[in-house]
């Protein structure tokens, strides 16, 4: 570990971050095909991509649009996971350090994956280099990869007959699986999650499930932080 | 439903609440509850998504052969640390060729 990182540092940073963004393009083919699936046409998937620019969330939105769910709940459930991204807005600010029309683009950039490669480095002028050549590697290849996956699923006719149905739930699993490794209290949570949104499906409206465990959870919180 | 309006509103949204984290000061949210609270969604969230998606047709509980195998598959990847794209692809060929026969 050198005192000042000189040019090696940033070149492995900028590459580190560029590799992220491949890595998430992946993801952006299933996003553009289960949103054109769920009746969205190719241009709303891709607007989405553009500039909600938040995996998550447009996964969520899709789905409870695929799954029957009402404009409340699609809504509310892409807008409950993306609030994450007001408190990475938080840390990266004072690292940052933008000001006007570089903080409009740079809240548009701030996502899961800009914001752990640049807390993750070591002084602040890296954090900066992380945080904008990920942000950028990733914007492109996610909505590249949406509009290849949208494309080609509305060509391809019913989605079904390829499997996209299976496709999705694996794709949320995998998006959960790192979660589930990090502690206990998330395994908890998911096995909670996943158990009332089980229960409910035969009881409530589409995309109801999906906000009662949210629901649920803020309730477990405040129960456990009111006990002496 | 109006799925342009929906489109709008959750772009809006999005960028609002990224937006916000710049604006406010960082003590006003900032705290360990609801910090925790913001780690913990997505993982509710999501595992809620898994089972809707597995398991629902609209307001019915479905138990659909080739979708479950093609998840149980995908599943079995994810728990192998596969790459997300093998994942994706063992899933949907699975059930994929399961409806072909």
């Amino acid at each position: 570990m050198t005192a000042v990182p000189g040019p090696p540092a940033r070149t492995s940073v900028i590459r580190d971050s560029l590799g992220v963004g491949v890595a998430v393009g992946a993801y952006g083919f299933a996003f553009g095909a289960a949103s054109v699936a769920a009746g969205l046409s190719v241009a709303q998937t891709c607007l989405l991509s553009l500039f909600a620019f938040t995996g998550g969330t447009q996964f969520a939105v899709v789905g409870v649009v695929a799954g029957g769910g009402s404009f409340g709940a699609a809504l509310g459930s892409g807008l409950l996971l993306a609030s994450r991204n007001t408190l990475y807005a938080m840390r990266l600010a004072p690292l940052l350090q933008v000001r006007g029309a570089r903080r409009l683009l740079a809240a548009l950039g701030t996502i899961d994956e800009s914001t752990a490669m640049a807390i993750g480095q070591r002084e602040p002028r890296l954090s900066r280099v992380a945080f904008w050549w990920t942000f950028g590697g990733v914007f492109v290849f996610w909505n590249l990869s949406t509009l290849l996956g949208a494309a080609g699923t509305s060509a391809l006719g019913d989605p079904n007959k390829f499997g996209l149905d299976a496709v999705i739930p694996a794709a949320f699993l995998a998006l959960l699986a790192p979660r589930l490794r990090s502690g206990a209290i998330e395994r908890r949570v998911a096995v909670g999650g996943a158990v009332i949104a089980a229960v409910l499906i035969p009881l409530t409206p589409p995309g109801v499930p999906v906000l009662a465990s949210c629901a649920a959870l803020l309730l477990s919180v405040a129960v456990r932080e009111a006990r002496p | 439903m109006n799925l342009w309006a929906l489109v709008l509103a959750t772009i809006a949204g999005c960028y609002l609440l990224k937006l916000a984290g710049y604006l406010v000061p960082a003590r006003v949210l900032d705290h360990p509850r609801t910090r925790r609270v913001v780690e913990l969604l997505p993982v509710a969230l999501l595992a809620a998504l898994v089972v809707v998606e597995a398991l629902a047709n609209g307001r019915h509980l479905e138990f659909d052969g080739p979708r479950l195998a093609g998840f149980a598959v995908g599943a079995v990847a994810v728990w192998r640390r596969a790459p997300f794209l093998v994942v994706v692809v063992a899933a949907g060929l699975t059930a994929a060729l399961l409806r072909l026969t």
